[in-house]
């Protein structure tokens, strides 16, 4: 009977979620040495990539499960279950689909070609800054609960969550640029042109998702 | 030399240290585990802290709420001197029981409510409803709703105030250091004050308010002195850009160690009194008859072996309890171990000033729901609020049955 202030308080979900974020994040890095390999045309590599890519997704899920299982009603928390719930899924989202692009570029082989490279990587690299952005942001999660969400950190953390805004409408318009070089191969490129396309969607998807982040903490923290 | 000694008064003594011993094993981790948890003390500066402020809470305070277990909640008018004896030894023995069961079953009891529910027990059906003083453990009752009430809104305000003035500022880290003696002086005054005003008569110290306030203030100085030092030594530790408030957490330690302290003061005033008050009883009613029962003072001997028997229930097993909670990382941080706390022992030590004997544990859980109801806890696990009402409920008449038969036992064995 003597531990039961130590029960009373009970595991805290903000450190793994924390942890399942920056999984999630490594995860979509990866898109950056992918799109080097589709490149150069290496298959060995792009199958190295989708490797590391699987491996942590693989992280990422056993973090997602272990935070479902260990958020049970019983729990009263700082932050509403269902929030945190949403976040998680748009958090995993950044994986899944970091996940979907290495295994099409494994599956089809897809070898980038030369005249594509620069609009793609401009891309890559924006959608991986949003990514790491919201990893900024899911990061000041157990500051704010250290304040009790006192107004300077929710301050704090809605500015940052401005700024994910901002790089994701970077990200929109270097997805429109991208689109526009694509399809202008089209005659050339055939088939893969749908393929190329759907690789670029869900590159933007990734940013898409890191921001969604944002907005369901930007929720959660306005009062 | 224990030939003079009445075998009545043997078997209280033993009973009584037994009580104190689990006391001192079991509640003060409860007291001083959050410290040990957050890594604000070592388990031997806490065994070292906690007993010396268990003995002088016991020692100092201890008197009101052993007066009200000893003869507050039974008209010992209306029974004969040997009733009571058998009933504060069932009383005693009931709850020694129901805390060596429930402990092997690791569940929460009260042993303030095994007690209550003890005497409430042989009293009402033992020697009849009329022998129990039904307003005054109304009153009781009461309280153990009130208590964790009020423990829970003043950690949500003090937690406020935390956040207000500290942890919400531009430069926590220097504002810690700044308020911080402010709540040294806070805890050093009311201590003072519970502990002064018309607290200390067996020790034929007997203030006015004037004088106890004076005092108390004096002490509050005293106290402020030591923190401002204390918070000035305190080492906040490296820079971390990623755990921006880590030092200001760490210099909150130092008001948590505070914190505990005036914890393990407060359960020492307060809960001594469960083993302690019957002994007083028994020991009144065997030396001195019934017609001064009601009237014999509670020996300041009494309050040693009580505050005794905490100390060597820490020193031998509450070690070991420390143990297992200090290597467990807690989620509550030092800040927030404070506000718990502070609110806990302002509570508990008002109810042992009013004479009214409240659970620790109860009190503090109150005082977290408190902090986590400002959101200040990342989660707290309302299911053991829950097997903590149950218990609740369910020590009073099984702690009323265990006692009921002992006084049957207890009446055949000496009677």
């Amino acid at each position: 009977m003597a531990l039961w202030m130590d029960k009373l308080v009970g595991r805290s979900p903000i450190g793994p979620m924390q942890a399942h974020m920056t999984a999630a994040v490594e995860c979509a890095r990866e898109i950056v040495p992918l799109m080097e390999a589709m490149a150069a045309g290496d298959d060995e590599a792009i199958r190295a990539c989708r490797a590391e890519i699987d491996r942590l997704e693989h992280t990422a899920d056993e973090i997602k499960h272990d935070i479902r299982s260990n958020m049970p009603r019983r729990l009263m928390m700082a932050m509403e279950r269902r929030d945190l719930l949403d976040i998680l899924d748009s958090q995993d989202s950044i994986a899944d689909v970091t996940q979907d692009i290495a295994e099409l570029a494994d599956q089809r082989g897809m070898h980038l070609p030369t005249d594509l490279v620069a609009p793609f990587k401009a891309l890559a690299d924006r959608t991986v800054a949003a990514c790491e952005q919201g990893k900024k942001v899911i990061d000041e999660l157990d500051e704010l609960i250290e304040t009790g969400f006192g107004e300077r950190e929710v301050a704090r953390v809605s500015n940052m969550i401005s700024e994910l805004g901002q790089i994701e409408s970077e990200t929109d318009v270097l997805l429109d640029d991208a689109c526009r070089k694509l399809f202008a191969m089209e005659g050339e490129l055939g088939v893969a042109t749908v393929y190329w396309h759907q690789v670029l969607l869900w590159i933007a998807d990734l940013a898409d998702y890191a921001e969604r982040v944002g907005n369901r903490l930007r929720l959660l923290i306005a009062h | 030399m224990f030939e003079s000694v009445p075998i009545e008064l043997l078997i209280a003594g033993m009973l009584a240290l037994y009580m104190a011993w689990a006391i001192g094993a079991n509640d003060v981790a409860n007291a001083m585990g959050t410290s040990v948890g957050s890594g604000a003390l070592t388990i031997t500066g806490a065994i070292l802290v906690a007993g010396i402020l268990e003995f002088a809470g016991a020692f100092l305070a201890g008197g009101h709420v052993t007066d009200t277990v000893r003869k507050g909640m039974l008209d010992l008018d209306a029974m004969p001197p040997d009733f009571l004896i058998y009933g504060m030894l069932a009383a005693l023995a009931s709850a020694a029981t129901l805390l060596l069961g429930a402990t092997r079953l690791g569940l929460p009891v009260s042993t303030t409510h095994s007690i209550v529910g003890a005497i409430v027990g042989f009293g009402a059906v033992a020697i009849g409803p009329e022998a129990v003083k039904w307003a005054k453990v109304g009153q009781i009752v009461l309280s153990w709703l009130t208590s964790p009430l009020l423990s829970g809104v003043l950690a949500f305000l003090i937690f406020g105030i935390t956040r207000a003035l500290i942890l919400n500022k531009a430069n926590p880290l220097a504002e810690v250091r700044r308020i911080g003696p402010f709540f040294f002086f806070y805890v050093f005054f009311i201590i003072g004050l519970v502990t002064l005003f018309k607290g200390l008569k067996h020790i034929d110290l007997d203030l006015t308010l004037g004088q106890s306030i004076a005092a108390s203030t004096g002490l509050g100085f005293l106290g402020a002195g030591i923190g401002t030092v204390l918070l000035r030594r305190v080492n906040e530790g490296p820079k971390d850009e990623g755990q921006r408030f880590s030092q200001t957490e760490r210099v909150f330690v130092v008001l948590q160690i505070l914190t505990a302290c005036a914890v393990a003061f407060a359960h020492g005033s307060n809960d001594v009194a469960n083993s302690i008050g019957p002994l007083a009883a028994i020991a009144a009613a065997v030396g001195e008859g019934a017609e001064v029962a009601g009237k014999a003072p509670v020996q300041p001997w009494m309050l040693a072996i009580g505050g005794f028997g905490i100390v060597v229930g820490l020193a031998t097993w509450g070690y070991k309890v420390m143990e297992t909670v200090g290597k467990k990382i807690t989620e509550l941080t030092p800040s927030r171990g404070f506000a718990a706390e502070l609110a806990a022992a302002t509570t508990i030590v008002l109810a042992s000033r009013m004479g009214i004997p409240v659970s620790t544990t109860h009190t503090l859980v109150g005082a977290v729901l408190g902090v986590g109801l400002a959101r200040g806890i990342g989660a707290v696990d309302l299911r053991v609020v829950g097997s903590i009402i149950i218990s609740w409920i369910a020590t009073l008449p099984i702690a009323a049955t265990l006692s009921i038969f002992f006084f049957y036992f207890f009446k055949g064995l000496l009677g």
